[in-house]
């Protein structure tokens, strides 16, 4: 299995590249066409909330293993403002930058497992998870 | 990277090649809107068959682009999205209400001239 793959995340095109190799781990790791574009779409959404919110982070990704089937576990990073109110931020249609406000609440639904993190003035972390099916 | 836009009569067809930024999106939105006037075109389709990704940031974007150049005065259609990312529109619960939408670029075509008559 290859280690960890650390995407720097400071602009859009960072956006691009952190889902493209999203999408070429989980098709190494026998993910189907449409669980590799779930991945990849819920990889753009946390990476541009980086770019939007915090400016700049990384994005992490890694595999794992759950009742023997592969799993991908994404965590994006900042040190950004933070969130104030995580429970609102994750509902869909809330948005403080642009956007349709729909990006965490659609990731989340996007992966297997979301958990999202965050300290106002120190940072966000969101780790997400995806197993084939 | 940007994306060029073909005429063929009075339609005019974007073809995107590539992963894109919203920086190029919003690019495209621009020319297309210009070219509308200056072509005096009447339909626009935008071909998103190279799409792999379609986040709701770029559908917010794509769905703009439509109703701009649908205010310039041209029909506009957004032509094949692939399976995998409308599955992951769905989810997202973004599905491009009020845009027109065919499989490919000959329904994008025939559904403008559809329109026309």
């Amino acid at each position: 299995m290859p280690a960890e793959v650390h995407v720097t995340i400071r602009d859009e095109t960072d956006i691009v590249t952190a889902r493209q190799r999203g999408r070429e781990l989980a098709a190494i790791h026998g993910f189907s066409k449409t669980e590799q574009t779930f991945i990849a779409t819920a990889i753009s959404e946390v990476a541009r909330n980086i770019v939007a919110y915090a400016r700049r982070g990384e994005i992490v990704l890694a595999t794992s293993q759950d009742q023997g089937r592969p799993c991908i576990v994404v965590v994006a990073r900042d040190e950004g403002p933070g969130i104030q109110d995580v429970e609102v931020a994750m509902r869909d249609g809330y948005s403080t930058s642009k956007g349709l406000g729909m990006g965490l609440g659609g990731a989340k639904r996007l992966m297997d497992a979301f958990d999202l993190i965050s300290a106002v003035g120190k940072g966000t972390t969101v780790t997400m998870k995806k197993c084939v099916r | 990277m940007s994306v060029p836009v073909l005429r063929l009569g009075d339609v005019l067809i974007a073809s995107i090649q590539a992963a894109l930024t919203d920086r190029d999106l919003l690019q495209l939105r621009d020319d297309l809107s210009d070219q509308v006037g200056r072509f005096r075109a009447r339909g626009v389709i935008v071909d998103v068959t190279a799409l792999d990704v379609l986040d709701s940031s770029a559908i917010r974007t794509v769905r703009d682009l439509a109703h701009t150049t649908r205010l310039r005065g041209a029909r506009t259609v957004v032509v094949g999205i692939q399976p995998e990312v409308a599955f992951a529109m769905v989810q997202l619960g973004l599905t491009l209400e009020g845009v027109a939408t065919a499989l490919d670029l000959d329904e994008g075509l025939a559904l403008l001239r559809q329109e026309d008559a």
